[in-house]
Formats: C-alpha cells, structure tokens, sequence
C-alpha cells in the first residue's frame, strides 16, 4: 500500500460502488446497527404503506409521494456517507488480498524444505525465505541477515536490513527479500497476521463500536426516543382541540427532529478518522487506541531520534592542562579511523585532515562490554570512549583524572556527552559530543502544553546531560538514565495518578512498557514482542508522530462532538417550520409561529425534510475530513466549536429551510 | 414599588443570603472528619448505625424510609375520622384521596385535591403532612449530600440515617423557626384551636377556619413543599396576611434551593463551578420572571367589556393587597423551585404568563425542589458534559470522572421519564373523557389545566393551574402514581450514575480537560437545558398557551 495523494472525496471510482452500497445497506440487519437510521428507515417505510392507502383510497397523493420519497433518501444518504468513507479502504484492502493470495513459503522439514500455500503455515513452523521470495507469513529471524524491501506495507521502497537476533528480527508477510536469505520462524496463525489485520482494518470489516461512539449512540437514542414520545402524544391533544393529524405529517416532523445528521455521519466519522491514520502510515490496532490518543496527558519521548537528531556531534576539543591542542586533536582522529558510526565520522571532521593510519595498525572495535574504540599501532594504544570506560582503562594520575571529571562535568552540564582520550598511559583530553535539538521542536512541546498535555523525554544519558537538553528543547520533564524498568515504572506512576500515557518504543525490552501504556506505538523496524505489545504500529518509524496521532484522536471526537452539536441545534429551526404548519388547522393562530414566513403548510413541512436529507450530503467532506483542528486549549478549543456548530446549527437551517420553501414552492411541488 | 425592585429585592436578597447558609450546609450536612460537630454523636444513637454507605445501600435506606413514611401518612389520613386532634370533627376521606395525598406529600410535591381547611384534621395537618414536610425535604437535601460525597470521590456516600436527621434538625427546624417566628409577628395564626365564630357586620354568623398555620406554612415554604393549610393556599388572607409575610415566604421559597448549589459547591471542592450552576440557574429564572411580569402587564381580555380600567394589566386572580408584581413573580418563584404553593390564580393568568411557570416545571431544575434540584441539574450536566467534553477532542469528563455510555443512558433516561410522564399522561386525559369532563375551559385553555396538573405532578410542584376538576378517582391514582415516579426516578437514576463514577478510575485535569468553572460550560448548559428540556415540551406549549395566546381577539 504506497503512500496514495488524497483522493477527492468525490473520486467517480469511488463513488459508484457507494452508490450500489447505499441500497444494499438498507438490509434490515445492517441497519440496526445505527438505532436512528434503523428508526428513520422504519418510518420510512410506514410511510410507505400509508402512501400505497392513500393511492388507493384518494388523498393528497403528490404531497405524500414526496415526503416518502426524501424519507428515504434521509436513508440513503447516511448509507452512502457509510459507503463512501469505507470505499477508500476497500480499494486498498482488495490489493492486500491479491498479495496475501499469492504468497507460498519454504516450509523446512529436517533437512529438505516443501514449498507449500501460506494458508497451511502453523505458528512455530519454520521457513526458508531466498532473495526475491515474499515473506509468507508474520515471523522471527532466527538464522541469517537479509535486505527486505517493505514497501508493499510501508510504501517506502528503500530496503531495510533484517536479521537474528537483536531488535531488527521481525518480519512481515507480504515483504519482499532483495538479497541473501534468512530462516524465519512463523509466529501468527494463518487469518491472524498483520497483513489479516491490515485487511480488516482498512475495510472497516471489523471496526466494533468505539467506547465514545456507544456513548453517543445511547444519547441519540434516547433522544430519538424522547422525541418520539413528543410527537406520539400529538394526535391524543389534537383529539383534544377537536381535530386529527395526518400520519405522513407527523413522520415527517418526527424524522426532522431526531437526530439524522449526525446519526448519518457517525459510522463515517469513525471510518474517516482510522483512514487518517493508515494514510499517515500508522496502524491502530483498534478506534479504541485512536480515540484513546486523544485523552493523552503525558507524552514519553525517547530523546534520540524524537527530540534531537539521531546523531551526535563532536563540537570541541577539551585537552587537559600540560596537553597540546594537535595532540589531543590527532589522538581523537586516529582513536576513531576504525569508527564508522556517525559520532566517530563527527570527530574526524571536526579534527580535519591528517595522516592515515600507520601500516601494521590495528583497529579496536567498540563493543558494549569495553565502550571503547581506538586504534594499535605497535605498542601504542590510542583509545577514546566513555569516560568511566577509559578512566579504567590504566591508573592515571589522580591529578589528571581529578580534572578530567571537571571537565566532562562541565560538557554534561552543557548537556553535552563527553568522550575521553586517553594515548596509553597519558590521559590527553576530551571531546565534547553535542546533541542537536531538532529545529521546532521546542515550539512542538508549547503547543502540546497548551493542549494540557505534559511531555517527558526519555533518555540513557546522565541526569545533567538529561536536564540541559530537556530545558534547551522545552520538555516537561525528563527521566534520565533511563532502564526499561524505569520506564514501566514511570508509566505506572502517572497511570496511579490518573493519567494517560502514549509512548513509541520498539526494542524487546520496551514491549511491557508499550504494553502498559495507553497508547502504544511500535516502530515497524521493531522487534515482534514489541509490536505485539503496541497498540499501534508506525510504518515510517519516526516517534515524532506520535504528537500527530495524538491530533488525529483529538480531531476524531471533536468531529463527533461538533456534528452532534450542530444536529441538536437544527430542531430550533425545525420546530418553528413544522410545528405552525401542521397546528394551523387546529388554531389558526398559531399560523403566527411561521416566523420564516414559508409559503404553505405542505411547502413549510416538505423543506424542512428536504434540509434535513440534503445536509447529510453536503456534510460529509466535513465528516471525512474532520474539523479544523489547532492545538490549542480545551476552553478555547469549546469556545471555537460552540460558535461555529452550536450557533451555526441554529442559524443554517432557518436560512436554508427558508430557501428550499422558495424553491418548493416556486416549482408548484406543494 | 416598581417591578424591578421587587424582584431585585425578592431574588438578589436571597441570593446574598444562600451564600451563608450553603457553607453552614455544608458544616451541617458534611463535617469535616475532624470536626464531626457534637450532634453527630446524637444522631448517631437515634438513627443506630452511621458506617459509611455504598450507593446503593444509601439508595435503599432512602427508599425504605420513604416508604415508611408513606405507609403511616396513608394510615393516619384514612383513620383521621377515629384520631384525636380533631375539633372541628373532619370525616372519612375517600381512598383515592388518601393514596393521591399521602403520594403527594411523601414526594415533596404538595399537590392537593382536597381543601384543608374543609378536608383534614388538626392531627392530619400537623402529624401527618406537616411532619412529611420536613422529612421528604429532608431527603432531598440528604440524597444531594450523598451525591456530592460521590462526586467529590469519597469513598461512600455517608449513611442516609444520619443526613436526614441532620437535614431535618439542622437545616430545616431552626430556619423554620425562625421564619415561623417572622410570620407569626407578621399577623399569622398558630393555635389548636378550632374554628373561631364571628358575627360579621351585617349581622351572620361567620365560621373561620384557622390552626397552626405559621407552623405549617414557613416549612411548606421551606422545603419546596406548597401544600396550603388552606384551599387558596397563599392567596388566602390568614396564610398570606401581608405584603411583608408575602416577600418573606418568596424569600423562604427559593432560599434552600439556592443554597443548595453552594452546598454542592463546597462538598465538591470546587464553587466556581458551583457559582456557573447558579448564574446558569438564575438567569433561567430571571428570563422567566421578566416573562411572566410583561406578559402579565397586558390586560386580560375577559374584562375586556367591564367597565374596569386595566391600566396596570391582568387584574384579574390577583391579591391586589399585596402588590401587583409578585402574582407572576410569585407564579415563577414556585414552580422554578418545586414548591408549588400559590400566590395568584394561574388559571387567571394570561396565557403567555402561564407558559413561564409550566416551562420552570418542565425544567425543574433552575434551582428546583430542595436538594433535588441540583440533582436534576446534575443530568443536564452529564449531558452538555459529554456533549461538550467530545467537542474538545477527549473522552468527556466531569470533574475527573469519565463520561461513558453508562452514564449518558441515565441521564437521558432519567429526563425520557420526566417526558413520558408528563406527555403521557397529558395524551392519555386528553384524549379521553378522563380529562375532557374535568376542565373547566374549553379549548386551548382547557388542555393547559390538564397539561399543568401533569406538569406539577411530575415535576413534584404542587401548585394547580386550577379550574381543573381534579377531585376524581382517576386523576388522585394518576398523578399520584406520576408523583411517585417523578420523586424516584430522579434520585435513582443519578445515584447509579454516581455509583458507576465511583467505581472508575479518576482522571486529572488539565489545559486538555473541558473546563466546568467558565462562562463557556455555563453557556453549554444553559443550551442543553434548552434543547434537551424545553424543546420537548414545545408541540404541547404550542396546543396550550400558545394556541391560546394567538386565538386572544
């Protein structure tokens, strides 16, 4: 699934198979599924019935054809939003299926290996995947290295290294090994997988209700009831004054006033918010993550990669006193010819050019257990590292390594890593590695502050390198040599102080605390213990998307909230079209409630359901699209939302209800 | 004086005072754990048991008492005929009346079909309703402690023995002492003795009905009651005798409400919030008493061809003695509280007059009943809550508790029901003889009696639009049964929404987190009320005062 521009919402590919959709939606058993739309479909059709006795009996057949008619199409509309917001998926979800149909694997048997459908993979089962195979099925390295191009998932088409061991172990079926070959131990049951996941996600097969979409239903619902009891009493007090109501007529007021709008929209909003997600290369496991996103308080970020650049930089050179400039600079070069990490690549650059190393040198590798590099020439060991690594490295003098601590507490304090250089037994400097804040960052944390959302980075480094890059890019707070274990810790105790916690992690020993937090969001380089325990699964692999995630949940309910809003608003507008127009026959006086003026009674019912129907149309961009959202305060953020939905709910429909009656009635439609 | 200072002096005045008695509520109702005043120790040995209750052992303790006291009211109201305290040797009532009755004071709704004066013994009057006047009262004020208690994230809900009696003889008793006390100097009767006989000026004998009437009206007052001693309730010159008593029993009226807000306030920790509850509440009140006094200022037109002048509007119905402001102002104070007790004839009022105290009752929580209304306040705040907390991009959340689907099905049903029984009962008397032989009027008119008495019933008001003959076997079993639903459902509903808040984990707030303490949530309150309240009611308002307005010549 490459990275798609935005399709028009209007996309004619589209758009016929959710025209076709509407009408198969209108199945009794799909339909239930939205209490309102089911009510209004019911009324529809009672309608119906009413119109087949009035063509036979005589009546006012041409008023009630057309109230039949917009009946249904209030109907159809909000199937075809439904439709619509599902088609996007469908499309994507159908070019996942073909790939999952034609994928086989090597299943390996003792020493020979059958090639066999994927469908017949079992968990536990092992396979040979060769260059230019597809992966068959989720798995774990267990044997070799292999470049994977993952675009088939992730759209990117620059292959990704994979291998045993370590955190770069998880594959995915549907990706494709560009060279050598790896042996891969299946770890999902066919149907189970992530691509079976993908599937079903972006089809929208499995989407169950949300807990904030229930909630609403429940409220549009009883609603809808409440309305129902409003406009069933009706007929008992026009007995009273003495008259009788036209059956047509009071459907027409009951489905004006429940709340179809947003009835209509719901499933869409919902569909729409997810497919936000999968176009912005995030996987959520479930609406319940996405809307969780949005209630996020604290935000863990890892400092590397999410605060600052990924690398660090060499900035200064530090030489003890007695030590030389060049002698510190030229020990520093040669200790990191053999260093080919980016920190290494940065020291020689700042160094500038020299010599090349010596014939007969030999490179010292940095390994985890030593933390040390450098470089043997002869006898002569030129070493530079952590500092605690190469303090241990001989007994140097105590003078020496009393200011060496000076001077690398001063570069942490600076919120710098120092490095010391040490040639043999002289302990000759250090080197002053400097994070860099990615630019606009700091106005990024602001911004989440002023959504009340707290940030903490997350880092190995020591508490004083921590706290000045934590002020420099203007978090809220840090943990600094951070374990996985801390930061469990951490979650639960912002948990216990009922909070909710995102974070993006992708090593084995981040799955707890992925597992524990809110929202978790894997990398999709990650390990597959780690991307099991997220809730979602990020496919570019960058954890600064975790703030935009959290917008998307946001956007989602405000959507919601806003349409609700916006809905409830209109039976205002309703009330006085329907209510002067079917009571005029009972008190002519009340002919004085038309305060729009409408043309006729017919003409003021039939307009105020033809706004009803036309508006579900006219919001679904809106309802695909979101709201306009900027991060700012709840109240602010009320403020906003209340004038435009709540105020405008009011006003729109007195304007456009008003037009439709000129229109109606300028045609002789009633 | 001129409106406007009536009205300043009646609502701004009481305002001032609730102040202080919501924090001496507060003392009263919730001691701190450190200051547990000397009474608790009492109440404790007379209610038994003080251990801490869950919501629904508070629940059923409420509704056990409840019934408890209905069951000895219904008895002592049938057998009155064969009790003593009866001098004036009142008779035998008949069943219906006395189900409809004793419902109706167990409810805290005061709705009377019968005259007291004409009806009841002395022993009925004080024993039996003067006695529920304090005690349902009493429970409003206790389920609203307890509701706060949960909301305010205490582990219970306190134990419902000890608030009622700290309601009743710490709030209730002393503040109707001392209004009692007020009326009293104000020229009202309080005697056990029977009728006094007079000779009038023309020389025939006159029987006047009199009792423990200061007693018996400051609680009626107090507790959002309204049942009159008398017919005419507080139109009539022994239970109203003058412009003063008439401001003090306004005052009386809307006092407790408004102090229950306060009272919320500061058990939830937070009066800010509180203090937008109550300018939402007032303002509600006061766009309805500024209807009710313009639209009272237009003459009546059934003196349209007397030769009377109406240049000071609708006279008619009126205790001109007191003031031609607080018969509307009056008519607004007692149905936006529960009250219910009368101080002009509704059914005089001009129609778009009448429609302000049905839309308080439709409400009935723009202070409403003593404790209750705060608690029905509370619904609308689920909602606008979850409604607006979406619209700021979270799971809704009130005061740290989470809004979910729970909640919301409470809360909406809990305002369904207040539908139901009102429309429901209106449809069914409307549309049969059950109703149409009753009213008085004919018309538009007529269906406002039976939607008001509906209306009242189920907003536990009291107060009767009048003209309806209401006496009959079938409106005592139906409101009486409406009553009884109106009272419980709304105290069952929210306390198990409290109960499920109590079992959720709390969330903090923040910058994120919708904001209850600004003129914004005021704002979106003061909506919901009105699309999720009063929209309901408007097809019925348009068949009544409306069809009646616009049909005036």
């Amino acid at each position: 699934m490459a990275r798609q521009p935005t399709q028009s919402i209007f996309d004619t590919e589209l758009l016929a198979p959710a025209l076709r959709q509407s009408v198969v939606k209108l199945h009794p058993r799909i339909l239930v599924r939205n209490p309102v739309m089911f009510t209004t479909g019911a009324a529809a059709l009672l309608a119906t019935v009413l119109l087949v006795r009035t063509a036979v009996s005589g009546g006012d057949f041409l008023f009630e054809v057309q109230i039949v008619f917009w009946l249904w199409l209030t109907v159809l509309f909000g199937n075809f939003a439904e439709a619509l917001a599902e088609g996007r998926g469908k499309a994507q979800a159908a070019a996942l299926r073909s790939t999952k149909a034609e994928l086989r694997g090597k299943r390996i048997k003792g020493d020979s290996h059958q090639n066999v459908p994927a469908s017949e993979l079992r968990k536990g089962d092992i396979v040979l995947v060769e260059t230019g195979d597809l992966i068959p099925a989720d798995g774990e390295v267990i044997l070799g290295v292999a470049s994977v191009n993952e675009a088939a998932i992730t759209g990117e088409s620059a292959p990704v290294i994979r291998e045993a061991g370590g955190d770069r172990s998880a594959v995915t079926a549907g990706t494709r090994v560009i060279s050598d070959w790896i042996k891969v131990k299946v770890t999902a049951e066919p149907g189970t997988g992530f691509l079976d996941r993908m599937i079903a996600l972006v089809e929208g097969a499995s989407r169950a209700k949300t807990p904030n979409e229930i909630a609403l239903t429940v409220l549009l619902t009883g609603l809808t009831l409440i309305f129902l009891v409003a406009v069933g009493t009706l007929p008992a007090f026009a007995a009273y004054a003495g008259g009788s109501l036209a059956v047509p007529v009071l459907i027409a007021l009951f489905v004006a006033l429940i709340p179809t709008t947003i009835s209509a929209l719901l499933s869409a909003i919902g569909i729409a918010g997810m497919d936000r997600l999968i176009r912005f290369n995030v996987l959520a496991k479930s609406g319940r993550a996405v809307e969780a996103a949005g209630d996020i308080d604290t935000l863990l970020l890892d400092k590397t990669g999410t605060i600052t650049l990924g690398d660090r930089q060499a900035t200064e050179f530090l030489p003890l006193s007695g030590i030389r400039d060049a002698e510190l600079i030229e020990a520093a070069r040669l200790s990191s010819l053999g260093d080919e990490t980016p920190e290494g690549r940065s020291i020689i650059e700042l160094a500038g050019q020299g010599e090349a190393a010596p014939d007969g040198s030999a490179v010292v590798g940095f390994t985890a257990q030593t933390r040390v590099s450098g470089l043997d020439i002869g006898d002569r060991k030129v070493r530079k590292g952590a500092v605690d690594a190469v303090l241990k490295l001989h007994a140097f003098e105590a003078a020496a390594v009393r200011e060496m601590k000076s001077l690398t507490d001063r570069i942490a304090r600076a919120g710098g890593t120092p490095l010391a250089v040490a040639d043999g037994t002289r302990l000759l400097g250090a080197i002053h590695l400097k994070d860099i804040v990615k630019s606009g960052i700091k106005e990024r944390f602001a911004e989440l502050r002023r959504m009340g959302i707290r940030t903490v980075m997350i880092t190995g480094d020591n508490p004083l390198t921590a706290a000045a890059i934590a002020a420099e890019a203007g978090v809220d707070d840090f943990l600094a040599e951070a374990t996985p274990e801390d930061k469990l810790e951490l979650i639960r105790k912002e948990q216990a102080g009922g909070k909710l916690v995102a974070m993006c992690g992708d090593g084995t020993n981040d799955a707890p605390a992925l597992a524990q937090s809110d929202v978790g969001v894997a990398m999709n380089t990650g390990t597959q213990a780690a991307r099991e325990a997220g809730n979602m699964v990020d496919l570019d692999n960058n954890p600064t998307k975790l703030i935009e995630i959290v917008g998307i949940g946001k956007q989602l309910l405000m959507t919601r909230g806003a349409l609700t809003t916006f809905s409830i608003s209109n039976d205002v507008a309703k009330y006085f079209a329907i209510l002067p127009a079917i009571f005029v026959t009972l008190y002519p006086g009340l002919g004085a409630l038309n305060v729009m003026g409408l043309a006729s009674p017919e003409s003021a019912i039939l307009s105020a359901l033809v706004f009803n129907a036309i508006i579900i149309p006219l919001l679904v961009p809106l309802a695909l699209r979101g709201v306009t959202y900027r991060p700012q305060s709840a109240a602010r953020q009320l403020i906003q939302n209340l004038g435009i939905y709540g105020l405008g709910g009011l006003i729109a429909p007195f304007v456009g209800i008003k037009l439709i009656d000129i229109a109606v009635s300028g045609l002789g439609l009633a | 004086m001129d409106h406007a200072t009536v009205i300043l002096f009646i609502v701004g005045g009481t305002a001032l005072l609730s102040l202080p008695l919501g924090a001496y509520m507060k003392w009263a109702m919730d001691p701190a754990p450190g200051q547990a005043n000397r009474w608790t120790a009492l109440f404790q040995t007379i209610g038994g048991a003080s251990a801490d209750q869950n919501w629904k052992r508070y629940l059923v303790t409420l509704l056990v008492f409840n019934a408890l006291m209905f069951t000895v009211t219904f008895v002592i109201l049938a057998t009155q005929q064969w009790l003593p305290l009866n001098p004036d040797e009142r008779g035998a009532l008949d069943p219906t009346l006395v189900f409809n009755t004793a419902a109706s004071f167990t409810t805290n709704t005061n709705l009377q079909h019968y005259a007291g004066e004409v009806s009841m013994s002395y022993l009925s009057q004080l024993a039996g309703l003067m006695w529920l006047q304090f005690v349902s009262a009493a429970t409003g004020i206790a389920a609203l402690t307890a509701l706060a208690r949960g909301i305010a994230g205490r582990p219970g809900l306190g134990n419902f023995l000890m608030d009622v009696q700290r309601a009743s003889f710490l709030v209730l008793l002393p503040l109707a002492v001392v209004v009692a006390l007020l009326m009293v100097l104000g020229g009202m009767p309080m005697t056990l003795q029977g009728s006094a006989v007079a000779t009038t000026l023309e020389g025939a004998m006159q029987t006047i009905a009199r009792g423990p009437v200061a007693a018996f009206l400051t609680i009626k007052q107090l507790g959002t009651n309204g049942g009159g001693f008398f017919g005419p309730n507080a139109t009539h010159p022994l239970e109203n005798p003058t412009f003063w008593t008439n401001a003090l029993a306004m005052v009386a009226i809307i006092l407790i409400p408004m102090a229950c807000v306060w009272m919320f306030g500061r058990i939830v920790g937070r009066q800010r919030h509180a203090a937008v509850i109550f300018t939402v509440m007032t303002a509600f009140i006061l766009v309805k008493i500024a209807g009710a006094v313009i639209f009272e200022s237009a003459p009546t037109p059934a003196f349209a061809e007397l030769a009377v002048s109406e240049e000071t509007g609708n006279l008619e119905g009126k205790e001109l003695r007191l003031g031609a402001t607080t018969g509307p102002l009056w008519a607004v104070l007692t149905t936006a509280t529960s009250n219910g007790s009368v101080g002009a004839m509704h059914d005089s009022l001009n129609p778009l007059t009448g429609l302000m105290p049905m839309a308080g009752m439709w409400l009935n929580a723009t202070f409403g009943g003593v404790g209750v209304g705060m608690i029905n306040m509370f619904l609308y705040i689920v909602v606008a809550v979850f409604v607006a907390g979406m619209m700021v991009g979270r799971t809704p959340e009130y005061l740290g508790h989470k809004i979910e689907a729970k909640e919301v099905r409470f809360a909406i049903l809990a305002l369904f029901a207040h539908a139901v029984l009102i429309l429901g009962g209106t449809a069914l008397f409307a549309a049969t003889a059950l109703g149409q032989t009753t009213v008085q009027d004919p018309g538009a008119h007529g269906f406002s009696e039976i939607l008001y008495e509906f209306t009242s019933a189920a907003a536990n008001n009291g107060s009767g639009f009048e003209g309806l003959g209401d006496g009959t076997g079938p409106w005592n079993i139906a409101t009486g049964l409406v009553m009884l639903l109106g009272r419980y459902l709304p105290i069952i509903l929210p306390f198990a929404i409290v109960g499920s808040l109590m079992a959720k984990r709390r969330t903090t707030e923040s910058a994120g987190t919708l904001g209850v303490e600004d003129a914004t949530f005021g704002t979106m309150l003061g909506l919901t009320v009105v699309i999720f309240g009063a929209l309901t009611f408007l097809p019925a308002a348009a068949l009544g005062p409306l069809a009646e307005h616009f049909s005036l010549p």
